[in-house]
């Protein structure tokens, strides 16, 4: 019975809460992604539906879900159908291991606020969402339409040379709390304070690769609707649409989240080392955890609305010959002083 | 490209039709490129979808009901437009709109070179994926668009002047209507400014991007803010002035390198001088008549005239033979996105697909007025 509790009916609750939470969640920013850039831009945004317009985020997918499905008739089908499924489906399992706050008891029983913590977590979240992409070619490639094909070239090479920088910028955490686990990093940061302070080089660089990961502006030119038209989704109507849609948000969390968790502490509150500090404990970890990953989706938004888009080969040069430069040296320094310093922070 | 091994991988043009329904090709152009991979080994300018048959119309229609169908050319600055084929009429006929409609014209045209101006920014900056600049400007615009609203009671297709002079009085309120925004729109082109100007991005999509050099230029019968860009000081308001415009003080804002850049700089100063020419317009209004005596019915001498203006585009020209009747023989535009939008071709070469985007952004074209 413990077996069953412990390890099928609990991880499936959790599993079915993420699967609930981040449709809803989706529908939640799409709304807000509109009043906040409306907000920037000295506009209302949605207003019609409901109060406020706060109904939009229902009328959305309504309006979605009914639409028609085309499937233009050149396409190659079963790719043209698996595409979004491919694309979403890692967006969703990558949540599994982020946790969002710390362990609880209830009816006598820890329960852990992740469905699992791999001992390879960051390996896990990298390679999982790499598999995204995938879907995002193979959608492209399937439409068998010229602009959606530009669109997934642009994708795969962004994708592919932003990966690495990414993966750069991460090491100097992992070699400072020792482990791939998502969890620990977060327990470690309870003694070493936010890695952000002892990486802010990495944090950084771990942002922005991340922006261009999930292609949001500036780097949305997989997409760029004013010269690909809407890029590699351009054939994509009604459902299918929403599923790139909901896995391009849903890859947007995944990257707040991981920023959160392995640079700003996780649940800890701020200044995890300062004890004068200890009375922000009462604030649950998992309110902190949301909080800063609300920061972290506005600064998408704020980008969104400040700059201008990149241009293919500006991306590439800014990925390889600047990026991933500074990532490695980052690594190096990192490296040199854990060795000087001789203790780990 | 030559040192591309064909042995390995079999790799191929391909051909991209870019519109006539596309988001950023400014109406219905299509642009037929060839690309290899994303950089563009040609592109051939498509038009004649929004091809309503403004000049047959001109033979038709009298004088006077010509000037509503002008409107429709250029609609982003349609005052311009009106401005142009009356004053060539007035010439054609030998007479002369009386000085308070001059001002009244002066004032208005400047008032919509910075309209379209402002939604020339506002595309441009959207194409390349500056969103909120088009929404800064037209905030702007809509000021303007009040004005002229307020003025004659439509706001996009005006029909604002008439053969002679201008139909209405300035309205009440006017003048400080104008002032206000005389004095607040310099503030918001720094605004503009602010999120553009020194944006890395934004320098690294317009710098070196789609640049043409002044000879080319002239040799291709480029003109306005495009042609002043690559560095050529030509503007008809002060090569060969027209209407009031020698009794205003401005400056002419010229590029040096004839990039996408530059191009923006000009037009961003030419806002500004615009409002100068508004500001100075507003202060010293004469007084007295707003119609030149003229017969109700139009027939000018038989003869044929060429008249030109400086639109907001470039130089917009007329062309009117007249046979002695009430129509025209044969009426010719000369429109500056017509002649401008030919420098494409030869500003995309070698460029991405996205800088086409930027180009024809900074080429600013109606279609309205190429296709007319």
């Amino acid at each position: 019975m413990d077996f069953f509790i412990d390890y099928i009916l609990i991880p499936l609750i959790k599993i079915a809460i993420i699967m609930a939470v981040v449709p809803g969640y989706v529908a939640v920013i799409t709304l807000a992604e509109r009043k906040v850039i409306a907000w920037m831009q000295v506009r209302l945004g949605p207003m019609r539906v409901g109060p406020w317009g706060v109904l939009q985020m229902v009328a959305d997918p309504i309006k979605l879900l009914l639409k028609e499905d085309i499937i233009p008739a050149r396409a190659d089908r079963w790719v043209f159908i698996m595409a979004p499924v491919i694309c979403l489906i890692p967006a969703l399992v990558v949540l599994a291991v982020i946790p969002i706050g710390p362990s609880f008891e209830i009816f006598g029983r820890t329960v852990t606020m992740y469905v699992t913590d791999l001992n390879i977590g960051v390996l896990y979240v990298l390679s999982i969402s790499s598999v995204g992409v995938l879907g995002i070619i193979l959608g492209g490639w399937a439409s068998n339409s010229k602009y959606p094909l530009l669109g997934a070239l642009r994708s795969a090479a962004q994708m592919v040379s932003y990966e690495v920088a990414l993966g750069f910028s991460i090491i100097g955490v992992l070699m400072l709390s020792g482990t791939l686990s998502l969890v620990s990093i977060v327990e470690a940061q309870k003694n070493a304070g936010w890695y952000v302070f002892l990486q802010p080089i990495g944090f950084i660089l771990f942002f922005i690769c991340g922006v261009a990961e999930t292609n949001r502006a500036p780097f949305d030119l997989p997409e760029a609707e004013s010269e690909l038209v809407a890029g590699f989704h351009t054939e994509y109507s009604g459902f299918r649409f929403s599923l790139f849609f909901l896995a391009e948000y849903a890859n947007m969390l995944t990257v707040a989240a991981m920023s959160v968790t392995l640079f700003l502490g996780g649940w800890l509150r701020p200044f995890p080392t300062v004890p004068a500090l200890a009375f922000l404990d009462v604030v649950p970890g998992v309110v902190w955890f949301i909080g800063k990953v609300i920061v972290f989706l506005y600064f998408y938004l704020w980008f969104r609305a400040s700059w201008p888009r990149y241009r293919y080969d500006q991306l590439m040069k800014l990925g390889w010959q600047f990026l991933l430069p500074i990532s490695i040296a980052n690594v190096i320094v990192t490296a040199i002083l854990i060795v000087v310093l001789g203790d780990k922070g | 490209m030559s040192t591309r091994d064909d042995t390995l991988f079999d790799t191929s043009e391909i051909t991209v039709s870019m519109g006539p329904q596309h988001p950023s090709t400014h109406g219905v152009l299509q642009v037929k490129l060839k690309l290899d991979g994303e950089r563009v080994l040609d592109a051939e300018c498509v038009i004649g979808y929004l091809h309503r048959g403004v000049e047959k119309l001109g033979e038709a229609q009298t004088y006077g009901q010509f000037v509503p169908t002008l409107d429709r050319m250029d609609y982003i600055a349609a005052v311009s437009n009106c401005l142009g084929y009356c004053e060539t009429i007035e010439k054609l006929l030998g007479i002369q709109a009386p000085p308070r409609a001059q001002y009244i014209r002066v004032i208005m045209t400047e008032l919509n070179r910075i309209s379209s101006h402002l939604l020339w920014l506002g595309t441009h900056a959207l194409d390349i994926g500056a969103m909120t600049v088009f929404l800064y400007a037209f905030r702007e615009r809509e000021e303007i668009l009040k004005i002229f609203e307020n003025y004659c009671g439509a706001r996009l297709t005006t029909h604002m002047f008439r053969i002679g002079g201008t139909q209405y009085e300035i309205y009440e309120g006017f003048q400080d209507q104008a002032r206000k925004f005389v004095q607040e729109f310099p503030k918001h082109v720094d605004e503009y400014e602010t999120l553009l100007t020194e944006n890395r991005i934004w320098i690294g999509r317009t710098r070196g991007v789609g640049v043409i050099s002044a000879k080319d230029a002239i040799d291709l019968g480029v003109t306005g803010p495009t042609l002043r860009g690559s560095g050529v000081e030509w503007d008809l308001r002060k090569a060969k002035p027209y209407a009031a415009y020698s009794d205003f003080q401005f400056d002419i804002p010229t590029g040096e390198t004839g990039d996408t850049y530059d191009r923006y700089m000009v037009r961003m100063e030419e806002m500004r001088q615009s409002t100068r020419i508004v500001a100075q317009g507003i202060e010293k209004i004469p007084d007295g008549p707003i119609m030149a005596k003229l017969s109700k019915i139009i027939k000018p001498p038989v003869g044929d005239i060429y008249h030109s203006i400086e639109a907001p585009k470039g130089e917009l020209g007329y062309y009117i033979v007249s046979d002695g009747s009430t129509q025209a023989y044969r009426a010719r535009v000369r429109p500056p996105s017509f002649v401008n939008l030919q420098a494409l071709k030869k500003m995309v070469a070698g460029h991405m697909v996205a800088d086409v985007v930027a180009i024809i952004g900074t080429l600013d074209i109606v279609l309205g007025e190429i296709d007319r």
